[in-house]
């Protein structure tokens, strides 16, 4: 068994250059815990940044992987039905970001806030949606998140605020929740996403300036997936400095393919944040294995070969499954159970979804206002008399 | 790829998408003026969102068709007559402070010193399924601006024809395109096939001559509004049906001479009710010679007022059907 385990940590320490230190051993068949060397990140207007030395537990091992399997399955589920034209209009797949979601609210609480764009599948998973009532609403049905009446940009659940379709309009929007927080007193924060085309939106500034002055407890968080729908930074951006455009916040550059740097670097900006310093910029670097939407390939503007070498030697999946199986938190067989159990759930979803009625016609006025006496709403024509309820 | 379709078929009518008309238009255009450009977000390399830019950055080239971070197209271009494309007009709205106040006010401003020769073009209102912040109708929005001119075109002769007067004009101009309507053929006359087709600004087209009801509409809604026709003949009742190709400024004389004749009035549009195209016509015929000619209210069809939902059964009861027309139609008529 000793032989075992110096062989596993010899085959580690040339894994990525990520150096396993065996901190714990149990009687029982698997590590416990083991601390990880990981990537440091760049920083600005930073004295120090997030630990490189991290410490993952087996149990959170197992969640981080069983978490972003069920994203990675449900986001190719998706993929699927939309090209049976199961799912219609626009969908945005989050595949090879998983990470990025998935360590984020390793770091936070569920009270805290969240708000992204349009790439929103995993973050409205993370955030406590179902796989099933994700699915329904990108099939739009009355089981869906929304009821059927979002859709793939827009859905929502507690404290977590889609799910938005205009470019970058999300980011004031961000601000302003970090605002409540602040007027509240509640110690909460929130984080608020874009992507890099974003990035160069003008209101994206004026939001970096309000949250500076005010000192709102608001993670700026950029995912950097290298392309603005089909234009590369490069073609995008004066500068692709993406952590320091900030100018007067605080920035850091994190590794957006590898789970635990995202949650080290989360954690370092969500306690930031709680000691009243004010907003924190994260840039995540990371990668989408498929087009901008389901309707662009993907390829016109990138290689197949740049696509496959990410896939093979940044998968944020693999790369976890990697560091838990050279360090004896896990066998193989306990991740293929998982990978099973998580296929088995998607199979489930996406036969509901596929099953479960669309909604009815009753609903399609309602929820115009909130907390509204009914009101008649015209139809297509003025014999056509609609209600509508709160 | 235009110049070669048009040596192909040079005798009588071609079959040509709204697509392919609008790329002709803005080839031709780009060919006859070099101050003429094209700017937009993946207009260029990626030959267009929805590829109504195909081709022109192969032959043109990064000077002439540029793209453009997401920072919503709004700059002024001194001497320049440049095209904006709007991936959609729902993104206009992060720019609509400077169409209205810099474009559309501007001329006006400077008393004539400052001319502003622009062109916003692309896809409004609904699509399929892409739900309630990509699917709203602006032709209503723009249209209430004085200074600015908004076109809606529904085939491919609109298409091009009011693309090419619309980049020579002076003005500003709001170019309302569909994006359902991109791949769909359309017949193309030998005359819309020259490189100097041009449709006048501010001028409606009879589509189908009747003489029971007109029936007003622009783009998607007036191939709805001859498809209804199309079952109403059968039922004795003859429709004329006005594709009115300008918003702004309208053509309401001849909705009004159509009416004089017809006496019955139904607008179709797909944008919400309130204060639309439809509540602009009713008002204008109220002013007019026209009113004494009307047999009935005239009967406003729109989109249901509320955002778009997503769910198709929601989605499809959201906006007017041709059956909605023909109820409308028949109601209007009192049969």
């Amino acid at each position: 068994m000793l032989t075992n385990i110096s062989n596993v940590l010899r085959a580690c320490a040339q894994r990525n250059g990520a150096a396993a230190v065996v901190s714990a051993r149990t009687y029982a068949d698997f590590t416990n815990e083991a601390t990880f060397e990981i990537k440091k990140c760049d920083t600005f207007k930073l004295d120090e940044g997030p630990a490189t030395q991290v410490v993952l537990t087996r149990d959170e091992g197992l969640q981080y992987y069983r978490t972003m399997q069920t994203m990675r399955r449900m986001e190719l589920k998706a993929d699927q039905l939309y090209k049976q034209k199961i799912i219609r209009g626009f969908c945005h797949l989050y595949d090879g970001q998983e990470a990025c979601a998935v360590g984020i609210e390793a770091a936070i609480n569920l009270s805290d806030h969240l708000i992204t764009a349009y790439r929103a599948h995993g973050y409205t998973y993370t955030r406590g949606g179902t796989v099933k009532e994700i699915m329904a609403e990108l099939t739009g049905r009355r089981g869906g998140i929304a009821k059927g009446k979002g859709g793939s940009m827009h859905m929502y659940c507690k404290h977590f605020y889609g799910g938005n379709g205009i470019v970058g309009a999300q980011v004031p929007l961000g601000a302003g929740v970090a605002l409540a927080c602040k007027y509240q007193g509640n110690n909460e924060l929130c984080v608020c996403l874009y992507g890099d085309g974003a990035a160069n939106q003008g209101q994206i500034f004026e939001t970096y300036n309000m949250a500076a002055l005010w000192k709102l407890p608001v993670i700026f968080i950029c995912e950097n997936n290298r392309y603005g729908m089909g234009t590369s930074v490069e073609r995008a951006a004066a500068s692709t400095d993406y952590f320091k455009r900030g100018e007067f916040i605080p920035g850091l550059r994190v590794d957006g393919m590898d789970v635990l740097c995202v949650r080290e670097a989360s954690k370092f900006a969500a306690d930031h944040c709680r000691s009243g310093k004010g907003p924190i910029l994260m840039e995540l670097q990371t990668y989408r294995y498929h087009g901008h939407s389901m309707s662009d390939p993907g390829v016109s503007y990138r290689t197949r070969e740049e696509i496959q070498e990410v896939r093979s030697k940044s998968d944020p999946i693999s790369m976890l499954k990697d560091r838990m199986l050279s360090n004896n938190m896990a066998s193989v067989e306990e991740l293929k159970e998982i990978d099973v159990e998580v296929r088995k759930e998607i199979e489930d979803a996406a036969q509901f979804a596929t099953t479960d009625p669309e909604p009815p016609l009753e609903d399609l006025c309602n929820h115009i206002f909130h907390n509204n006496p009914p009101l008649e709403v015209r139809g297509t024509n003025p014999w056509s008399k609609l209600k509508s309820v709160s | 790829m235009a110049a070669s379709l048009r040596c192909f078929l040079r005798s009588g009518k071609v079959t040509v998408t709204v697509r392919d008309a609008l790329n002709q238009a803005m080839d031709e255009e780009l060919e006859r003026d070099e101050r003429v450009f094209l700017m937009g977000e993946e207009v260029a390399q990626y030959d267009g969102a929805y590829k109504v830019s195909r081709g022109l950055w192969k032959k043109y080239g990064d000077k002439r068709i540029i793209d453009t971070p997401i920072s919503e197209v709004r700059r002024r271009h001194a001497g320049l007559r440049p095209i904006c494309e709007f991936m959609t007009f729902n993104f206009s709205m992060q720019a609509i402070d400077q169409v209205i106040n810099s474009a559309a006010k501007t001329c006006y401003m400077s008393a004539g010193l400052q001319a502003v020769p622009i062109v916003f073009r692309g896809p409004n209102g609904a699509s399929a399924g892409v739900a309630a912040q990509h699917s709203q109708c602006f032709a209503a929005w723009y249209a209430h601006c004085p200074g600015l001119k908004v076109v809606s075109p529904w085939n491919s002769e609109d298409a091009k024809g009011l693309l090419k007067s619309a980049i020579r004009d002076d003005n500003p101009v709001v170019f309302l395109e569909n994006e359902l309507l991109y791949g769909v053929p359309f017949e193309m006359s030998e005359e819309a096939q020259s490189k100097d087709f041009t449709i006048p600004i501010g001028k409606a087209k009879v589509e189908r001559a009747g003489t029971h009801v007109t029936l007003v509409s622009h783009s998607r809604y007036v191939g709805y509004c001859l498809d209804a026709a199309a079952v109403l003949t059968k039922e004795g009742i003859e429709c004329e049906v006005i594709n009115l190709r300008t918003i702004r400024p309208m053509d309401v004389e001849s909705i009004e001479a159509s009416l004089m004749k017809t006496n019955h009035l139904v607008t179709v549009e797909g944008g919400w009710p309130q204060f639309g195209v439809g509540a602009e016509i009713c008002a204008r015929i109220m002013e007019g010679p026209a009113f004494n000619y009307l047999d009935s209210p005239v009967t406003r069809v729109t989109g249901v007022d509320i955002p778009m939902p997503y769910a198709k059964i929601l989605e499809d009861h959201s906006l007017p059907q041709i059956k909605d027309i023909i109820f409308s139609v028949k109601k209007t008529l009192n049969v």
